[in-house]
């Protein structure tokens, strides 16, 4: 134990410079947001995740943005266990009928602002799963959504790139 | 000596690779269900189709494979859930799912089926059903002080969503009753009419964390029911991507299921390691989690030699770091405290649920499927099959490190042996041809059953994940438990969601 925290001490962190925020999305971002509800949250985001029926991979790489080399908490940004709580619900999976009405309700307990951000090809449209009888075709057709983060599933450095986007339009200029 | 001797009206099936499968009466399918109540059978799965419902055995320890079939026209059939639990939930699927009658069935409440599909028995006659979710009675317990505990489906942390509903005594847990089903997706619904590229996606996308499991056994089955033979190299490279997909979680939910006893620190530790694995394997095969890279016919990404020293180096780094992770796992007193006869799960329950994985050999049941049935390249590699018999928190956890261990050891066999060659052989043209594999995911064995058309296209695939036989006993396991222990207990199950819930 002594030797595992000393080394931790003198060691370099592992944590990786942040990525840069791709401008045409901030841009489309911005759009969506709007002025208004920038200023009231500061350089902070509560974020609270929804698997909405995900295959478990967009959680796998949602969860690694914790490990030493991303370090979310560093930006500001951290995962909150209840809906009451937070500023950004991160939804993932096609939204299957069966998770439908949890999302619905985990939204209408989270507090005004809120953004959505969908995660993962299949919030997007429902990826692999569209046209299912048991899915819908993504989180906007339940949610009004205000950011997709594609891939399948979106790598850490995208997602820490889309929430970054998210940050910076949140902050007072 | 016929292979199941104790079924004497049973027709063989041609064409159904590479155990047999045969179609059997009523009388037969009760003799089956009274082999698997007596325990000299093990269910390695049971799924409906629109007019028939078949079942997967292991016949003693591991003495043969048979899929049996029952046709029924009439939409009904005798449910082996009513002496047999393991069928329970696989029976109330099938009725959800094809509109089947699992006639004596004691648990008659839908399972997959939340009301909310807006059809009844989509595989089956689909009939058209209004949107409104009947309320679900769960098991009652009855006690003076007892309270309820409603979990789910979205819980606090970034897990699968899924309800547990504790009673409690206390602090202590008298019930837990589990309800699953939200994730289901239809993915089998989906692979009907599929053609095999895209079947093969969405095999991938059946559980995240077993993308390549998943992907290996659907290709390995549609493989034996083509008689097709992968080249060499791509044998050994899908065992090199499952054995990186072991060890990624495996490091994972080691340092998760400290981290659920308030351990951070080697959470913080197995999260780097992970992260390298992950790293590696987008190196070597372009995909951190290696989604779509095993198809039927073989792999759709060689590995280069950068690639390779990249999990040169990966190996190398866990066996410098892991060893003193696991001196402080099992020198730190409070979480020993914490872990030690925790969550106990009986090994007489294991074996009749014929639990795959770390839960079943932690709790006494030497079962894997790369050693038997066995499937290449595991033949020409050593390793060692870690069981213990507590079956508590703890021993799960060191049956895990002990297949890191063992995993790493694979790795290094698969690099300094890798055959040269091509990577992808082209599918033939199947018609009418049925095949099965059992394949050993991190969870335990994955069942694939696919049967294709004959324009080559796939007529039903099932693919059953270990979790069906995880889940129930989850429950057992948690009995006794306090409230709190429950997350650390769940965690050193870390059961599929969606693989459940397909």
């Amino acid at each position: 134990m002594r030797r595992t925290l000393l080394e931790g001490l003198l060691h370099r962190p592992l944590s990786e410079p942040p990525p840069a925020v791709d401008a045409a999305e901030l841009e489309a971002v911005a759009r969506a947001v709007g002025v208004a509800a920038r200023a009231r949250l500061g350089r902070s985001l509560s974020i609270r995740e929804i698997d909405a029926g995900s295959c478990n991979g967009c959680e796998l790489e949602i969860v690694a943005l914790g490990n030493a080399f991303y370090d979310l908490e560093r930006f500001g940004l951290r995962f909150v266990a209840s809906p009451r709580h937070a500023d950004v619900l991160l939804v993932t999976g096609p939204v299957t009928h069966n998770m439908r009405a949890a999302l619905l309700r985990t939204w209408e307990a989270t507090p005004d602002p809120k953004w959505v951000v969908a995660v993962g090809a299949c919030a997007h449209d429902g990826g692999e799963f569209a046209g299912s009888y048991a899915c819908e075709r993504g989180v906007g057709a339940v949610l009004p959504v205000d950011l997709v983060i594609q891939g399948c599933p979106p790598t850490p450095l995208a997602l820490l790139q889309g929430l970054l986007g998210l940050l910076a339009l949140s902050s007072p200029p | 000596m016929p292979i199941f001797p104790e079924l004497r009206a049973a027709t063989r099936v041609e064409g159904h690779h590479p155990w047999p499968r045969f179609v059997v009466d009523v009388a037969s399918w009760r003799v089956a269900g009274g082999e698997l109540a007596a325990g000299r059978w093990t269910l390695l799965g049971l799924w409906g189709e629109a007019d028939s419902v078949h079942m997967a055995v292991l016949r003693g320890e591991r003495d043969a494979i048979g899929v049996l079939s029952l046709p029924c026209a009439d939409r009904r059939f005798p449910a082996l859930g009513a002496r047999h639990a393991p069928a329970i939930r696989l029976e109330r699927a099938a009725q959800d799912l094809f509109g089947l009658v699992a006639e004596g069935l004691a648990d008659a409440r839908p399972w997959l089926d939340h009301g909310a599909w807006g059809v009844r028995a989509p595989l089956g006659p689909g009939e058209p059903a209004a949107e409104a979710a009947a309320p679900y009675p769960f098991l009652p317990a009855e006690g003076g002080a007892l309270h309820q505990i409603a979990v789910g489906p979205v819980h606090a942390g970034i897990i699968e969503p899924g309800h547990f509903r504790f009673h409690a005594d206390g602090e202590t847990v008298v019930r837990l009753e589990e309800r699953l089903g939200y994730t289901h997706k239809g993915t089998e619904a989906l692979m009907q009419g599929a053609d095999l590229a895209r079947a093969a996606r969405l095999a991938g996308r059946v559980s995240g964390d077993s993308t390549v499991a998943c992907a290996l056994a659907f290709a390995r089955a549609v493989e034996a029911a083509l008689g097709l033979a992968p080249p060499p190299r791509a044998v050994w490279l899908r065992a090199l991507m499952a054995e990186l997909e072991r060890l990624a979680n495996h490091l994972g939910d080691v340092g998760a299921v400290c981290n659920d006893a308030s351990f951070a620190i080697m959470n913080a530790h197995c999260a780097v390691l992970r992260e390298r694995v992950l790293r590696a394997a987008s190196q070597g095969f372009g995909h951190r989690l290696m989604m779509d890279r095993v198809v039927p016919g073989g792999v759709a990404a060689d590995l280069d030699a950068a690639g390779a020293a990249a999990i040169t180096a990966l190996v190398a780094a866990v066996r410098q770091r892991f060893p003193r992770l696991v001196e402080l796992y099992d020198n730190t007193a409070s979480l020993q405290d914490r872990v030690v006869g925790t969550g106990r799960l009986d090994p007489a329950l294991a074996r009749q649920f014929g639990c795959g994985g770390f839960v079943g050999r932690a709790s006494g049941r030497d079962f894997d499927a790369r050693r038997w049935p066995g499937y290449p390249p595991y033949d020409e590699l050593r390793f060692t099959v870690p069981v213990r018999e507590e079956g508590d928190v703890n021993a799960r956890v060191w049956i895990r490190i002990a297949e890191i261990e063992a995993s790493l050891g694979l790795i290094e066999q698969l690099l300094a042996g890798l055959p040269a060659g091509d990577v992808r052989a082209p599918a033939p043209h199947g018609a009418g041809t049925e095949g099965a594999a059992l394949v050993e995911g991190f969870r335990g064995d994955i069942l694939a059953w696919v049967r294709l058309a004959a324009d080559g296209t796939i007529a039903r695939c099932h693919l059953r994940d270990p979790s069906w036989f995880q889940w129930p006993v989850l429950e057992a396991a948690v009995d006794g438990n306090i409230v709190a222990d429950f997350p650390l207990c769940n965690k050193s199950f870390n059961c599929a969601y969606s693989g459940h819930d397909l």
